[in-house]
């Protein structure tokens, strides 16, 4: 026992005294950076969270706002779920992204597609390119056969109990949990079915806009790739900066790409439609 | 008496034999160390399947967590069917044909009227053969997950180029597997008439389990 802390109010102080320390990873209340693109207005910052290597966040979004993703030491794995935050039973389908877009990677323009016809989220920006539609996320058995050990509590968390302990918060479980994308990290498909995977580590500061084409919520967790060859769990920080922006107009480039899409776009606008 | 093609190689009793017709779903528990044996009568008919564990069926069939495990896209003999937790559920014993997909998904009412068009939202399709036999044991919405469709053929081009194509299957082709925890198969036998994964005809399989 320390003696001094035995004192509730010297605890207290204690406590207090930490208040205002800065670290790598955490949320910054109210949210601020200097680097929001030219047109965002401060007041419009919706969210600014830097999320720890083998760690969570989690956020609802209104439609419109814009999510950018931040690799900044070139080494994150932004693994994502998204649901209908009306109606989390609608979430994202990866089946149905790739397939309704006849292509198996993800990029500038594709849509994340709901499993009612719906697009969730599209993709304004990426100097990425590198993405994984396919392979998921680790989870404790796959973390205990690489690390030694993959629980929340140990040193090598994985992704599934991330995103289970992330859609908790929303009053979701595990019928939740479902196929996720992977951004930053990537894999090319081979002729034969292969999975190669594409893990970096690469440059820092490569980014993705996602915005938000209906009311959502977003699970992001920070792992190691699953099909990460390196023996060791490597993984850097993630940025995340959201801000209010505006619903998809009817010329949208991105809205208007494909029939397929326009009519994903369609179909969200008339459940929106009040 | 005449030996039921179907039932060639199949070792021990016959606990069970259905048709499930054209369009319609199909749910059945199978014990840990029995063989389901799926036989594509007609030939080119996709069959969506879906998975549970008997004992808790919030672990389930994970099509990231399978073709991880195995490094590839394809299912093919000695794939092990994984659960979202990474658990063994099933292992495709035997196959004639080369390999089945697990990345094209379940047709929906919802999702065909993005890849054909509202006029089609009326059709049937396999999510509502999901939710139809699924409904019947207390789950829902929340447990359509991802799927494998056997028999169904869905390349990936080296520019991601990706559809489903004309099936590799052919009347009689059978594909089997074997229960390696006790697991719930909720069948579709898939309705779809807008792309050749059925040949846009709809056919009958057939269901034999043996232990």
């Amino acid at each position: 026992m320390t003696n001094i802390l035995a004192n509730p109010l010297a605890a207290r102080d204690h406590a207090r005294a930490m208040a205002g320390t800065v670290v790598e990873s955490m949320p910054i209340l109210p949210p601020h950076a200097d680097d929001l693109p030219p047109g965002v207005s401060a007041d419009d910052h919706l969210w600014e969270e830097t999320i720890a290597p083998g760690g969570y966040a989690t956020r609802h979004l209104p439609r419109g706002a814009r999510l950018r993703l931040i690799d900044v030491k070139g080494d994150a794995c932004a693994s994502v779920m998204i649901f209908n935050a009306q109606m989390p039973s609608e979430r994202l389908n990866v089946a149905d992204t790739v397939k309704v877009q006849w292509n198996a990677y993800l990029g500038a323009g594709k849509l994340l597609l709901s499993d009612m016809g719906r697009v969730l989220m599209s993709i304004e920006a990426d100097d990425a390119g590198t993405h994984d539609c396919f392979s998921g996320t680790s989870n404790a058995a796959t973390n205990a056969a690489k690390y030694g050990d993959g629980t929340n509590s140990g040193p090598h968390p994985n992704g599934r109990d991330r995103f289970l302990l992330g859609a908790a918060k929303h009053g979701l479980g595990r019928r939740d949990v479902h196929p996720c994308v992977n951004l930053f990290k990537g894999t090319h498909i081979e002729a034969d079915g292969t999975i190669t995977p594409i893990v970096g580590p690469f440059a820092p500061g490569r980014s993705v806009v996602l915005r938000a084409e209906m009311e959502v919520i977003v699970v992001i967790a920070n792992c190691p790739h699953v099909l990460d060859p390196r023996p060791d769990y490597t993984v850097t920080p993630l940025r995340a900066s959201a801000w209010r922006g505006a619903i998809t107009p009817s010329d949208d480039p991105i809205r208007n790409a494909t029939p397929e899409g326009l009519r994903a776009f369609e179909n969200v606008e008339d459940y929106c439609r009040r | 008496m005449t030996q039921d093609p179907h039932t060639a190689g199949l070792t021990g009793a016959i606990i069970h034999d259905a048709i499930v017709p054209a369009r319609a779903p199909w749910l059945h528990t199978i014990r840990a160390g029995q063989t389901l044996r799926i036989v594509d009568l007609e030939g080119n008919q996709a069959v969506d399947f879906l998975l549970y564990s008997a004992d808790d069926d919030a672990e389930r069939y994970s099509m990231q967590d399978t073709v991880s495990a195995q490094g590839n896209l394809f299912l093919r003999q000695g794939t092990v069917l994984r659960s979202n937790e990474g658990r063994a559920m099933m292992t495709i014993a035997a196959t004639s044909v080369e390999y089945h997909d697990t990345i094209g998904g379940a047709c929906s009412c919802e999702s065909n009227t993005l890849r054909y068009g509202h006029h089609t939202k009326s059709q049937h399709a396999c999510v509502e053969n999901f939710l139809e036999a699924n409904l019947t044991q207390g789950r829902g919405k929340r447990d359509i997950v991802s799927n494998i469709n056997f028999f169904m053929n869905v390349p990936v081009e080296p520019d991601g180029s990706l559809g489903i194509v004309d099936g590799i299957s052919a009347p009689g082709l059978t594909v089997d597997l074997r229960a390696e925890m006790d697991v719930v198969v909720v069948v579709s036998n898939c309705p779809q008439i807008n792309n050749p994964c059925n040949a846009f005809n709809p056919t009958p399989v057939r269901m034999i389990v043996s232990a």
